[in-house]
């Protein structure tokens, strides 16, 4: 049951921990850094535009570092942008949050070998958190990565660190697998 | 050409083009090689480039007013490197012509037509950044694409990329 559905019947009154509710904050109202680097950000966009909705999750590019929470590296990170990203990375406040968008800031994608000008993976200048695979991913997979960002923040505790959070969220992980059969069998298919 | 051939009318174009600008300068020209892809002849006296380029921007039978397009190349069994531009004259004629020169491999340099076609300003430096050729004349010679500390010149047939730049892994 989340916090809210709690207030609602018994009387608005909620008893819980100081995590849940700074968790609850801080993943209702996740906030990115508006900035796109190749095709994925068109992707991106389309995701924060009327169809998809992003907005409806607190989800709202901000034009910051300094006001955002969730670094999305959405595109080709070149070697000459790759510092630029560490730098940005840096004027973002901590707690913050990187989600790896898309087959070239995951591993270099189509130019792992011969793109001597890509940086093959975001993850060896930045501490990823959530790959999202795809080239690019449909707006369906972002929001996937972004639930799963959530769900890391609500892994959180005052004093646990995030290395031990994520190892909480990968003891929770669910095969795919099993939850598409479920879907199937209750369509009827 | 061949007599008798058959050839098309833009071919013909071309041949026309490039008798008027043999008429001036002669043997700094190669012969023409009417290919029907991309008619083109070769400048042998590269030091003639800029007044050859003019020429054909100037002359009234000529008017070459638009460089669609300037490309660098690789040839290590020659061991040159070289230029193709790709000449069109917009409203004016319907010709087309490419121009090829070329210099040495190693420290080898080309005369900018910078001063010519205000395009080539840029395409000069994007073949200097993937070929390493030098353009003498050109008002601002650096790296384009490449940051401007990086090593070699990517598109060099025996180009090896670098193993870190500024700390970070290149290869994968």
């Amino acid at each position: 049951m989340g916090l809210l559905d709690a207030a609602i019947t018994r009387h608005n009154v909620v008893v819980t921990s100081v995590d849940n509710v700074l968790n609850w904050a801080r993943l209702s109202s996740l906030w990115p850094m508006g900035f796109g680097l190749a095709c994925c950000a068109i992707e991106m966009m389309a995701t924060n535009a009327s169809n998809y909705d992003l907005e409806r999750f607190g989800i709202f590019p901000r034009s910051s570092p300094r006001q955002s929470d969730l670094m999305i590296v959405a595109g080709t990170v070149t070697m000459k942008m790759a510092e630029r990203v560490v730098r940005l990375y840096e004027q973002m406040p901590e707690p913050r949050y990187v989600l790896s968008m898309g087959s070239c800031s995951n591993c270099g994608g189509p130019y792992w070998e011969h793109g001597y000008h890509v940086l093959k993976g975001v993850d060896r200048i930045i501490p990823v958190d959530v790959y999202v695979p795809g080239c690019p991913p449909r707006p369906e997979s972002l929001i996937g990565g972004l639930m799963k960002v959530q769900e890391l923040i609500r892994m959180e505790q005052i004093g646990i660190s995030r290395a031990d959070a994520l190892k909480k969220l990968a003891e929770k992980s669910v095969d795919p697998q099993f939850i598409i059969e479920q879907e199937r069998k209750a369509a009827g298919a | 050409m061949e007599e008798g051939k058959v050839v098309s009318r833009s071919l013909q174009q071309s041949a026309a083009a490039y008798a008027v600008i043999h008429e001036k300068f002669g043997d700094a020209l190669s012969a023409f090689d009417g290919n029907e892809t991309m008619p083109f002849f070769e400048v042998l006296d590269a030091s003639l480039w800029v007044d050859i380029a003019l020429y054909m921007r100037d002359h009234p039978k000529l008017k070459f007013n638009y460089m669609a397009c300037l490309t660098g190349l690789d040839y290590p069994l020659e061991e040159k490197l070289g230029i193709v531009c790709n000449f069109e004259s917009i409203g004016i004629f319907p010709h087309k012509l490419a121009v090829k020169v070329k210099c040495a491999r190693e420290g080898g340099s080309i005369p900018s037509v910078a001063c010519v076609w205000h395009t080539a300003n840029w395409q000069e430096r994007e073949a200097y950044d993937m070929y390493g050729m030098l353009f003498t004349g050109h008002p601002d010679m650096r790296r384009i694409l490449c940051p401007d500390d990086w090593e070699g010149f990517p598109l060099r047939k025996d180009y090896k990329v670098q193993e870190t730049y500024h700390g970070i892994k290149v290869p994968y």
